[in-house]
């Protein structure tokens, strides 16, 4: 019993650090734009596939050691700027023409946009890529190759399996929060982000240009779901254009348990439905997990409307 | 020092401000007073550059404000203490001061200010870490007017720094306000508590339904019968 729950434990920290840095990108948006960014968990797809080209073009299953290490390292940084480009374009071309518009008019083409981005994951899995399988089945999951290794860290016989792919992902997940954490609390970047998130005009006044500021929290943003991404391309190992739409949808649900606009609460909501899941799978079944997470969901946001960590008023000054 | 032309400025299809025109020079404080809705705020938001006036000129030093951000206004020395206080409510008291030297490079200067703003108003030194938002309505207002004054402005913009305080706090407002001003900085004053206002200003304008119907020197103002019946309550 203690090893089941034990590995649950680890199961669920892994997808739970997954779902809260992707949905670290919806609430910091939120929190400057009061915006749904529905395309968010595509850019996350996108990046995944993006990664896995990079795989395929540079063979990187051939590599070991080192130097598998060095190319590992390049593939997140790069796939982290790919996410970030990819999430200030849309953007830069999108979203900010429509600023000043009512807020259904962004929220709207947010979802347009989300379309898009997983038709192009389509025709981007038509590549006639190895790794794509050829290209022939543009909708199917591709593979994507075990590259870490799957030994038990804890030895073999252990009725316990900890991988280093579980430790690398919690670890690397942790480094990257406690890198935002700082960005956003010690440095003048991050406090122009908080002025802008609790008052746009008066950040104005102090000569923050709040255009940039939004700009830098794409950037930002686009960057964890790059990140996210490869981590959780390495851990499932599978990636297919529909991933973004599923998993961002959890990602959102976790800042919205968390309390939107809250980046502590993103982290725990992520946890939090990383763990649910994980023990519902176990222990009541995994066709009734949609229906768990819901419906915690649901009432959390009874007893607690705006989220775990969400302030329930807005202060008034 | 600034040159306010004949502006006009709405809200959608609501014009607000008819054509107002006013100087400030060098080193005074002038008043903006008038009712509520007499246009006084909106005034302040067009020289500031967080409402653009639809016609009209503004220029400062000689410089034409209108086509300029509102965020690169503030660095041509202009800081405005909003209408509201609009403190950053969830973050300290030293970060609101920090942001308000947003502009600024020179860190030792910096430090100089937090101590100057800190004994101005002592209380906001024990309050340092504390979230704005949990501060009293007069202890936000001395810090908004703290945080402006981080952007070492020479010209100060200042709407309604009196509204809901308790007079021992109103008149340390005012204190500090005649205190900066004695220092070299330019003070435009918006107040309803008029007779508070043309008392410490060199002149005043008179709003009412976005124009200027009265100007004058804050004491000429304060005797004038007009003035007098309408916005001193004699």
């Amino acid at each position: 019993m203690f090893e089941t729950v034990a590995q649950q434990l680890i199961i669920g920290l892994t997808n739970g650090m997954v779902f809260a840095l992707v949905a670290l990108g919806y609430t910091m948006v939120y929190g400057i734009l009061e915006f749904i960014n529905f395309a968010h968990g595509d850019v996350f797809m996108l990046s995944a596939f993006f990664a896995l080209t990079l795989v395929g073009v540079i063979d990187v299953g051939q590599f070991h050691g080192p130097m598998l290490a060095v190319l590992l390292c390049g593939i997140v940084i790069a796939s982290a700027g790919f996410g970030a480009v990819v999430n200030l374009s849309i953007d830069r071309l999108v979203y900010r023409p429509l600023r000043k518009s009512p807020k259904l008019a962004p929220l709207v083409s947010a979802i347009g946009v989300s379309f898009l981005l997983q038709n192009i994951g389509l025709i981007w899995g038509a590549l006639p890529l190895a790794v794509f399988g050829g290209g022939g089945q543009p909708a199917a999951p591709k593979s994507f190759p075990q590259l870490l290794p799957s030994d038990n860290l804890l030895g073999a016989g252990s009725g316990l399996t900890l991988q280093i792919k579980d430790v690398l992902v919690i670890g690397a997940s942790l480094a990257v929060m406690t890198a935002l954490y700082l960005l956003v609390t010690r440095t003048k970047l991050g406090k122009a982000m908080r002025a802008t998130a609790q008052d746009p005009q008066a950040a104005r006044l102090m000569g923050i240009d709040t255009d940039q500021v939004v700009a830098a929290t794409f950037l930002v943003g686009g960057g964890l779901a790059g990140f996210a991404a490869v981590i959780y391309a390495l851990y499932i190992n599978t990636v297919y254009y529909q991933m973004g739409y599923q998993n961002g949808l959890y990602a959102f649900t976790a800042a919205v348990v968390g309390g939107i606009g809250n980046i502590p609460g993103a982290v725990l909501g992520g946890l939090l439905l990383g763990l649910v899941r994980a023990f519902s799978d176990q222990f009541i079944g995994a066709q009734w997990q949609p229906a768990v997470l819901f419906g915690i969901l649901i009432v959390i946001l009874v007893f607690r409307p705006a989220g775990l960590l969400g302030s329930t008023a807005r202060e008034k000054v | 020092m600034l040159v306010v032309d004949n502006i006009c400025a709405a809200y959608g299809a609501i014009e607000v401000l008819h054509g107002i025109s006013l100087r400030v020079e060098q080193g005074e404080i002038v008043t903006l007073i008038g009712a509520n809705g007499a246009g006084k705020t909106t005034t302040l938001t067009c020289i500031s550059g967080l409402h653009k006036p639809k016609s009209g000129r503004v220029t400062f030093e000689g410089k034409e404000l209108v086509p300029v951000p509102c965020h690169d206004i503030v660095r041509l020395g202009i800081a405005h203490s909003p209408e509201g206080r609009r403190v950053f409510p969830r973050l300290t008291v030293a970060e609101n001061l920090e942001l308000g030297a947003y502009i600024r490079h020179d860190k030792d200067g910096i430090a100089r200010d937090y101590q100057r703003i800190y004994d101005l108003f002592p209380v906001l030194r024990e309050r340092q870490q504390q979230l704005a938002g949990t501060l009293s309505g007069g202890e936000q207002q001395m810090l908004a007017v703290g945080r402006a004054m981080m952007a070492q402005p020479r010209l100060l913009l200042l709407d309604e720094p009196s509204l809901g305080l308790a007079p021992l706090i109103v008149k340390r407002i005012f204190e500090v306000i005649l205190e900066l001003n004695r220092l070299g900085t330019t003070v435009l004053l918006v107040e309803q508590n008029a007779r508070m206002a043309l008392r410490i200003a060199h002149r005043g304008y008179v709003l009412e339904t976005g124009q200027v119907i009265a100007q004058g020197t804050g004491a000429e103002l304060l005797a004038d019968p007009k003035v007098q019946a309408a916005y001193l309550g004699e």
